[in-house]
């Protein structure tokens, strides 16, 4: 089995800041970052009644069938798309090779900006996600289990989910 | 994959449903979405075509509780049965933590339910995965038809590695959460295992 996605709780700090000034420096009415399996890690903006979930499930199945499609044609992927609507607008692209990072914005902004303060804040996110991997790998190199809520879970801890 | 979020405390699994076309997947979901309180659950998705077939997939986000502190979440994914949306079908399973096998019991679907094992397996190959050592479960749906396999056969043909196998009749929800809970109980399992990193 594949190893887990980590995130702890300094980077997340880290991450959520980079979203939030995005989102102003941009002008957007929000940021998003999911990961490319459908899971949300980050987000900030004005969109109280956003459906967080299903809009990470339906970005990284979007992203997934777009990469299948430049597979097709012999591309390896497409790093930007860019959907325009009547009044919101989405600007998705890809950080660290693994995270969606998705914008939603309107008439207040423009693509044009959108993309400018984007490149700058990918360059962060990217320095951020490698820190993290460099701790996933030191701990694992040192024997160091991570800190896991399910190292010691038990088959009643299981079964009480369900009751 | 995993995604385990020390920030927000929480904890999110990806299962799938996999299995022939028309055998039960999306009304595994659907059953589970239908009886489930409205706080443990998210927005049903269903990505279908205009005759309810599964064009992309069906996605429930469900939230089972607390464990050890860190707030557990299953997303619940099907994928399309139909055999010309395999491109699609493959998608679906990347970063996957649990897999579900839906076999359609009647007698005609026996073929059907073969060849959607040996896909299953071979696209999980190509995310590098084996179906051997994945957290998975059996389940012999539509039992409560006339024309159906005995179970003993069907589990003889279907069965991989003596994982759990539970007869279904998903629309009534028989065995539509014992399926549910014994691949969670794997993927959490295997979580234990890897000392969750």
């Amino acid at each position: 089995m594949s190893t887990p996605v980590v995130l702890y709780e300094q980077e997340y700090e880290q991450l959520k800041r980079v979203i939030t000034r995005l989102c102003a420096d941009a002008n957007a009415k929000f940021v998003f970052l999911v990961d490319k399996n459908g899971q949300q890690i980050a987000a900030h903006g004005e969109m109280l009644n956003l459906d967080t979930t299903s809009l990470a499930s339906l970005t990284a199945g979007n992203v997934a069938a777009t990469d299948g499609l430049a597979h097709l044609i012999g591309e390896r992927g497409f790093p930007v798309l860019s959907h325009e609507g009547e009044r919101d607008n989405l600007h998705i692209s890809i950080v660290a090779t693994r995270v969606i990072l998705v914008i939603i914005f309107d008439e207040r902004s423009s693509l044009g900006l959108v993309r400018l303060r984007v490149k700058r804040a990918t360059a962060e996110m990217n320095s951020i996600f490698e820190v993290i991997d460099t701790k996933v790998d030191r701990e694992r190199d040192m024997g160091i289990a991570l800190d896991s809520p399910f190292a010691e879970i038990t088959e009643e801890d299981i079964d009480a989910l369900f009751n | 994959m995993t995604f385990i979020n020390y920030a927000s405390r929480e904890i999110n699994c990806k299962i799938v449903y996999y299995g022939p076309g028309l055998g039960g997947k999306t009304t595994n979901l659907q059953y589970i979405y239908d009886s489930t309180a409205a706080q443990s659950k998210g927005k049903l998705i269903s990505l279908a075509t205009e005759t309810d077939r599964t064009l992309f997939f069906d996605f429930l986000p469900l939230d089972l509780g607390t464990v050890r502190g860190f707030k557990t979440r299953f997303h619940l994914y099907t994928v399309p049965g139909q055999v010309f949306y395999d491109a699609s079908r493959k998608l679906i399973l990347k970063g996957v933590d649990g897999m579900v096998f839906v076999a359609d019991s009647q007698r005609e679907r026996m073929d059907a339910n073969i060849e959607a094992i040996f896909n299953l397996e071979a696209n999980l190959k190509q995310h590098g995965y084996d179906l051997m050592k994945v957290p998975y479960v059996l389940q012999l749906n539509k039992r409560d038809l006339p024309n159906v396999v005995s179970a003993s056969d069907l589990t003889a043909e279907l069965n991989r590695k003596g994982e759990p196998v539970f007869e279904g009749v998903a629309n009534r929800g028989v065995g539509v959460f014992d399926t549910l809970k014994a691949v969670a109980k794997q993927v959490l399992l295997e979580l234990r295992k890897n000392g969750g990193g």
